[in-house]
């Protein structure tokens, strides 16, 4: 519903202009200088609707074309009744379908395939926001591994629900009563189940303990393989010689805790990828290009440096370069971090990536996207992960102790039974498997994608997205947080201060604002929530907006325009009422701290958390926000490449450093620190690149999230200190000999359950 | 203990027949979008 009123687009402002629409000299009746201006005028406003994505289609069997796009803003049942009608209505239209979990939109059309770009521009038209998937975002990888082991667990899970039934039919009586041949039956029917079992379900660890074997390293699958597939061969001996014990539930039971915590762990991981990069989306569309004349549009790709591009309001400027017609404001702050826009005239420097607010100009490309600012700050970012990368998952680190200690155990024990003990090698085989069962890594290989599931539910409903498997335990050691100041430590826009203004000067004002896209207009919109005029308003670039009321010459803009420039106070964040060329009302804005910032500060120090402030802005505001928020360290001033050094520097001196942050400028800093925090009002890319996002207005999130790591990872801990406690009573035993099947049994799940409820602590946590 | 023969086979192929019906549910797509099924159930057919 919502999204429907959204997709008005933000021309209307320049219809009573006298000058070009375009280029803004004087023009003639039609409202244009020349007809080149007119072309580039009318191709530049529809620029950002019409992506072009038919060529992303792909051809089915009978002739027709299916294609798959993400799409943004989908809420409700009327979303996707309001998509898949609007889709359906069209008579080429063969399937369509919304998939509202994913956000992805899927439709089929016969006949032409350039006929998908006019369908999708249907969809953006609505107010949905359409991207191309990138590599990752398909329906690739990812879901088809989650998806096998899915299919794994419920052949596991299966097999071990029936196999107890037989189990517990062994266990209950003795080969005396039941008679030889029917515990044969029993064995044999119990191997007819688990075998294939074995063969499906184990497939994910085999596969993983094979490849890394061939490496030359071992990881947990090492064991579980070796224990499951050893159990079952073992068994299977007995069975043939009709033995007294076997362990095909043992080794089942094991695929099924282990699968589960396998799942778990690569549905974290996915929800990763889901929100991969869309950046790239950002140069993905296409520019307007002039060329002897003519509007031609280009894949931005192809843009190179001495083309004249011609960039629409409310179009993200596709490459670096100078302007060489008109002039405009430019949204920088994902350059930059700056809250108010940037003026900018003929002969200025744009940037790609930056967003054209108020007025259609053209610019000759400096540097082709591939080498822009925007592109240089993603490399940038791309080395910094590869060096985070180097972090080892506790998982991991426990399983590189563990697989050598296990496997010297299970060694001893055979040596010890066939050599010390004279016992058959079959009997000391036989106990030195169950050494390696008995020692299974249940508890290991659940305790963490346990712990980790409830945390991030936990975290959920709180509105905190953990993006990254592992940053909860990053995030746990965590002893010094970077903020960003605009959009991080303040809400990011400006808000419109109590002042000495009447209120119908506030209406009046209201009137004008609520056709500019300018921050500081829209500032007022939100403050003023009474009735306004209906106003015939024009956008001065660099200026203000203007308009003819109770014919009345009315100006609200900047104080070199029409303001008193005689007066004290703030000349950036205000704005300026005058009628008929008089100073009526001055507008003063803030950009103001987060409801709980100071409070959330104070908590995160009595953590013994120290606290930085880095910023892109200038110094002055920086140290009045620093000081209102009362962080511990401010530094201003600082360009992305410099934020980034900066948090290197810290964690040169072994600090743990977790980075919160918002804007491009920060994206290369969110990368290189221990653990990263952004907004969901954060750029796309900053998202991305951050472990973590949270949404909602509030500052609260970071400190719940460094608590709940905090704890989460205390129960991992005990959780692991349980399975070495398990393991001191369970291994003597076994290398003794005194574990049967049964009590292999019991004491497994025994040991997986209270790691569970261990890790369900967490929930009774979070309720006091 | 005669009884086993036939018990047995039932037992487990009432299983198998669960397991079919889960792995086809999953095959056929069932699980792709559990929050739009949530919201279509909203929808009225006949538009």
């Amino acid at each position: 519903m919502e999204a429907a009123n959204l997709s008005s687009v933000d021309t209307t402002c320049c219809k009573t202009k006298i000058e070009c629409k375009h280029c803004g000299e004087p023009a003639g009746e039609n409202g244009f200088c020349c007809s080149g201006c007119e072309a580039a005028y009318h191709a530049a406003a529809e620029a950002h609707q019409s992506t072009i994505f038919s060529g992303l289609a792909h051809e089915l069997e009978d002739g027709e074309y299916r294609l798959e796009l993400g799409a943004e803003g989908i809420h409700c049942a009327s979303c996707i009744r309001l998509i898949e009608n609007a889709l359906a209505s069209e008579n080429e239209v063969t399937y369509v379908r919304v998939n509202m979990t994913t956000e992805r939109l899927s439709f089929s059309w016969k006949g032409v395939r350039e006929r998908g770009d006019a369908l999708s521009a249907k969809v953006s038209k609505l107010g949905y926001k359409l991207h191309a998937l990138g590599d990752n975002d398909k329906h690739g990888e990812t879901s088809e591994t989650e998806k096998n082991l899915i299919r794994a667990i419920a052949v596991a899970g299966f097999a071990a629900g029936n196999l107890m039934l037989v189990s517990i039919g062994l266990w209950s009586t003795d080969a005396v009563t039941m008679g030889v041949a029917t515990r044969d039956l029993f064995h044999w029917v119990s191997a007819l189940i688990a075998l294939p079992t074995v063969i499906y379900s184990g497939m994910p660890f085999f596969r993983s303990a094979l490849s890394v074997l061939k490496e030359g390293h071992t990881n947990m699958d090492v064991p579980i393989s070796l224990a499951v597939v050893l159990a079952s061969a073992m068994s299977i001996s007995e069975v043939m010689r009709s033995g007294e014990h076997v362990y095909f539930d043992s080794a089942v039971m094991l695929l099924f805790f282990l699968l589960i915590g396998r799942y778990l762990d690569a549905r974290a991981k996915g929800k990763a990828r889901t929100s991969a990069s869309r950046l790239l989306s950002k140069l993905a569309g296409t520019a307007a290009i002039l060329e002897e004349g003519k509007i031609k549009r280009v894949p931005i790709m192809e843009l190179h440096s001495g083309m004249t591009v011609v960039v629409a309001v409310g179009e993200n400027i596709p490459a670096d370069g100078t302007i060489t017609k008109g002039e405009t404001e430019v949204d920088m702050s994902l350059i930059s971090g700056e809250t108010l826009p940037q003026h900018v005239q003929e002969d200025g420097q744009v940037f790609a990536g930056t967003l054209n607010l108020s007025a259609p100009f053209e610019m000759v490309v400096t540097k082709a996207s591939e080498n822009s600012l925007l592109s240089e700050i993603v490399r940038m970012m791309e080395v910094a992960e590869q060096g985070a990368a180097k972090y080892v998952r506790l998982a991991d680190r426990a399983a590189k102790l563990y697989t050598p200690v296990v496997h010297t155990f299970g060694l001893f024990t055979f040596l010890g039974w066939w050599l010390l003990m004279g016992a058959d090698w079959q009997v000391a085989l036989l106990n030195a498997v169950t050494v390696l069962i008995i020692t299974c890594p249940c508890a290991l290989g659940l305790a963490v994608p346990v712990v980790q599931v409830l945390a991030s539910g936990n975290l959920l409903k709180a509105g905190i997205l953990l993006k990254s498997g592992d940053a909860l335990e990053r995030l746990a050691t965590v002893d010094t947080i970077v903020f960003d100041k605009t959009g991080t430590l303040t809400l990011g826009k400006p808000e419109l201060l109590d002042g000495d203004y009447a209120p119908e000067h506030l209406k009046l004002a209201a009137s004008l604002a609520g056709k500019s896209n300018h921050p500081l207009s829209q500032a007022i919109t939100r403050a003023y929530d009474g009735e306004i005029e209906t106003l015939d308003v024009k956008e001065l670039p660099g200026k203000g907006l203007q308009t003819e009321w109770d014919g009345k010459n009315v100006q609200l803009g900047s104080r070199r325009w029409c303001g008193d420039e005689n007066h004290g106070g703030d000349a950036v964040l205000e704005l300026w009422l005058a009628i008929d060329g008089k100073p009526e009302a001055r507008f003063a804005f803030a950009d103001q701290l987060r409801r709980d910032t100071v409070d959330v500060i104070k908590k995160l120090k009595k953590l013994g958390v120290d606290t930085y402030l880095l910023s892109g802005d200038r110094q002055v505001v920086a140290d009045e926000i620093g000081r209102e928020a009362g962080v511990d360290h401010v530094t201003a001033e600082v360009n992305p490449t410099e934020k980034s050094a900066f948090l290197k520097d810290l964690q040169a001196q072994g600090k743990k450093v977790l980075m919160v942050g918002d804007g491009l400028n920060d994206a290369p800093a969110l990368a290189a620190a221990d653990a990263s925090m952004s907004p969901s009002t954060a750029v796309d890319i900053s998202q991305n690149t951050a472990d973590i996002v949270f949404q909602g207005e509030k500052l609260m999130p970071v400190y719940e999230a460094v608590s709940v790591a905090r704890y989460s990872t205390k129960l991992v801990a005990q959780n692991f200190g349980l399975a070495i406690i398990y393991n001191i009573i369970a291994i003597p035993l076994a290398i003794m000999g005194y574990v049967t099947p049964m009590v292999a049994a019991a004491a497994m799940s025994g040991s997986s359950l209270v790691v569970i409820l261990n890790a369900f602590r967490l929930n009774l946590r979070s309720k006091n | 203990m005669g009884v086993l023969a036939y018990l047995i086979p039932i037992a487990l192929s009432l299983g198998v027949i669960g397991l079919a019906a889960f792995l086809w549910s999953m095959k056929s797509g069932q699980y792709d979008d559990l929050e739009g099924a949530a919201h279509r159930i909203l929808l009225d057919d006949d538009e």
